[in-house]
Order: C-alpha cells, then structure tokens, then sequence
C-alpha cells in the first residue's frame, strides 16, 4: 500500500459559491474533496426534495393514503399495529403507492438517505488508482453494508 | 431558549396527559409544536456543543403523543440531515478526515443495523428504560468530561501507521497549520462499534460519544474530532435510517417538519455562536437533558406513564 500523503494537493474541482464561503485551508487529499462534492450535492438535492413534496403533501395538494385527520389515531401505535390500521407496506413496496402524498415523502428520505452511497461509489476509482487495497476494500465493505441495510432484507419477517 | 423551549414541551405535555386533550387537538398542532420545538433545538444545540438528535429523541419521546418506534426514526433523519449538512465543508476544510472516519464508520454501521434491528424487536418500556439510562450517562459524560484541545500522540500505533491515519488542517483561532496522528486505533474501533448499538437502537446521534473517543481516546484534536464525528455519523445514521424506512417506521408527518424545524435553527444557532455564551447554554442543555432522561426512565418503569 503506498503511503499516505498529508496536504497532498487534491485534484476535485471545486465550484466558486463554496471556495468563497469557506476559510482559509490546507489543501486536503483528492479522495476528500470529491467525496464531499458528490455528498454535497447529493444531500442537497434529497433535502429539496423532502421539502417540495412535503409541502404538497402538507398543503392538501397530492391525495394522501393516511387522511391528514387520521393520523392522531395511529401516530401512537407501535409500527406493527400502525402498519395494520393503516394497510401501509414494508420494505421498498412504498414506490408502488409513491403518488400518494404521504408515501411520496419516502423520496425524499431515500435521497437522502442514499447519498453517502453515492459518494462512496465515486471514491473507489480514485483509492483504485493510487494502489489503496485497503481502503478500497474498506469502502467496498461499507457500500456493501449500506446496501444491505437498504434492502430490506433485514427485515423482512418482522 | 432554553426555557422557551420546556414552556412549549409543559402545555404539550398537558395536552398529552389529560388524554382525551391530545385527541381533541387538531391534526396539525403536533407537526407544528414539533416544528418549533426543533427549531429551538436547533438554535441551542450549536452553542451547547451537541447534535440536535441527541436532544430530539428524549425530549419528543417524552412530551409529544408519537410512538416511540416514529420518534427514533424521525431521530435518526434529523441527526442524518445535520451531519449531511456539515460534512461536505468540514471535509474541504480539513476539520472532518475521510480516512479516519472509514474505518470507525465501518464498523458504526454494521453495528447500528443490529442496534436498529434490536430495538424496534425489544418491548417499548425496555427501550424506553435503556433510553432514560442512556440519556442520564450522557449527562454526566458531558458534565465531567474534559477535554484537550490538541492531545500530544508521540506515535501512532502500528494500524494507524498503516492506515495512514493522520493529517492536517488550518486552526482557525490561532491560523496555526496543525499536523495531527492517532494511537490506540483498535480500541477506538471496538468502541465504535459499541456506538453503532446505541445509535441504531434509540435513534440519537452519538457525537456525545463519538468525540471523546476521538480526541481522549485516539488523540486527534478536539475539532478534527467533533468535525469527524459528524462524518462518521451520516455513514451510521444511513444504515441504520434504513432499517427504519424498511419496517415503515418513518412517518413524514413527524420525520420532515423536525427536520426542516432543527436546520433552520441550527443555522440560526450558528449565526448566534459568538453572541450566546457557550457555557451557559451548555449548563441549561444538560439541566433539560437530565429532566428528559429521568421522564424516559419514568415512562419506561411505568412510574410516570
């Protein structure tokens, strides 16, 4: 494995909004600078999703499959009872139902949710080029986690 | 703020313990009490120096009509948002190390699915009970804990070594360059791990434990300690949000608004960093945080249902 640099100059690009914004620094490594680009962007784009959609589903705009004036009923059950009442599904079976306002949340949610994902993808080429196994492996194991998590097949059963 | 903040949770309360209250409230004054107790939230957690998640889960646990299994779900998105929010800038300026974090992340996320896993399986007043104890151990780690701004690590041990996990960063106050490395790595994993547990299991973000084993434990400094530990919770808090998303325990109505409501006041919080005094904020942060904790821990015995 070859040894790390410290303050070696990083490659990423970085857009003028953000290198005004922020103070003075010593340049970090390239693997860091685009790994904060893509969670930057992909954690923006999964918040204004969350707040588009919420507000629709909020303002009455899109038809949601719980009725807003229900909700007090089944808000302080535990999940298993909450899922009989309301008939709402587990796992990724929500995208079926996800043009009904509150299910369409889980957009949003999943956006966010999913963008270290992302980020972590765009890492393994450059740990790749620069002969890092370990940390390739590393983040191989963590997508691998992450995915696992995001299939539900944790928890299929319960 | 601070008592803003516990005369919004008195009435709600109120409302919740008179029973046929809380039904008789209109739909939308939950979502919009939740919406401007996290704001406040929000605005103290910066000052105080902890993740807002760390305050959502006993506090809305503890005076709001949900469900504990939505709460620790909402929790774990609000604690995932905030540290999403941060980390891109911290990564750029050096404050969060994404080669620190990887391997403690790993290991955190693994864990947190089991935690997660464990906890909406567990009776409620278990969770319940545990969370109160949780919460009260955070209370004295934050009234007791020290803290050293940059620890001296003569040598790092030999996984550190071969990991590389060092670094450097500008320090803001004193423009000084500081060049930093690690010790005790495998330890630091092992409790990582245990970390994972707890984060998963009641839906809190673990800055509050993160950051000591960062800068007592392995040496880094206290701010490439707290900005790493943000980076290694929007790993953890992923896995385990989706363990949530999964069993249907993410309810928009109580996930979103707390979300949007602890940004917002983190931002505001943040511009307010200079003006508020830090030390007392803290103090009134802990005093709520043991009131909630001794709530969870009454709730969970059925002493105080």
């Amino acid at each position: 494995m070859r040894p790390f640099e410290p303050g070696a100059t990083g490659a990423e690009p970085r857009d003028s909004a953000t290198a005004s914004a922020t103070p003075p620094t010593t340049p970090q490594p390239a693997e860091q600078l685009r790994y904060a680009r893509w969670l930057d962007w992909g954690s923006r784009i999964g918040l204004l999703a969350l707040v588009l959609v919420f507000l629709a589903y909020g303002l009455g705009l899109s038809d949601p499959h719980v009725p807003h004036d229900r909700l007090p009923e089944v808000w302080n059950l535990p999940v298993s009872d909450f899922l009989r009442a309301t008939g709402l599904p587990t796992g990724w079976g929500w995208l079926a139902h996800a043009h009904r306002g509150d299910i369409a949340n889980l957009i949003g949610i999943a956006l966010l949710t999913g963008s270290s994902l992302l980020a972590l993808l765009a890492l393994l080429p450059l740990y790749a080029q620069r002969g890092d196994r370990a940390y390739v492996g590393m983040v191989a194991a963590q997508i691998a986690v992450l995915l696992l998590a995001a299939s539900g097949v944790l928890t299929l059963g319960h | 703020m601070l008592l803003a903040l516990l005369c919004l949770a008195a009435p709600v309360h109120a409302a919740t313990a008179a029973g046929a209250g809380a039904a008789d409230m209109p739909w939308w004054f939950w979502p919009m009490a939740l919406f401007v107790t996290c704001f406040l939230m929000g605005i103290v957690a910066v000052p105080a120096g902890i993740g807002g998640g760390t305050l959502f889960v006993p506090i809305v646990s503890g005076f709001f009509p949900f469900h504990l299994d939505f709460v620790r779900g909402a929790g774990l998105l609000v604690a995932l948002a905030s540290a999403l929010a941060a980390a891109p800038m911290l990564l750029r300026s050096g404050l969060a190390n994404l080669r620190l974090a990887l391997p403690l992340a790993l290991l955190a996320s693994a864990s947190s699915i089991g935690g997660a896993l464990l906890g909406l399986a567990l009776p409620v007043a278990a969770v319940q009970t545990a969370l109160g104890l949780t919460v009260l151990a955070i209370v004295t780690l934050m009234a007791v804990s020290r803290k050293s701004e940059f620890p001296h690590v003569a040598t790092p041990d030999r996984l550190a070594a071969a990991l590389a996990l060092n670094g450097v960063f500008i320090d803001g106050a004193t423009g000084r360059r500081i060049d930093w490395q690690v010790h005790h790595t495998p330890v630091g994993l092992v409790i990582f791990l245990g970390i994972g547990v707890l984060a998963g299991m009641f839906g809190i973000g673990a800055g509050w434990a993160n950051v000591p084993a960062l800068n007592l434990l392995m040496g880094a400094p206290l701010k490439v300690s707290a900005g790493t530990s943000g980076l290694v919770l929007s790993l953890v808090d992923s896995a385990a949000a989706w363990v949530y998303v999964n069993r249907g325990a993410v309810l928009p109505m109580i996930a979103v608004p707390s979300v949007i409501g602890m940004m917002l006041g983190a931002k505001i919080g943040a511009r307010l960093l200079n003006v508020l005094k830090g030390s007392v904020i803290r103090r009134m942060v802990i005093t709520v945080l043991l009131f909630a904790g001794v709530r969870a821990l009454l709730k969970g015995t059925g002493v105080w249902a």
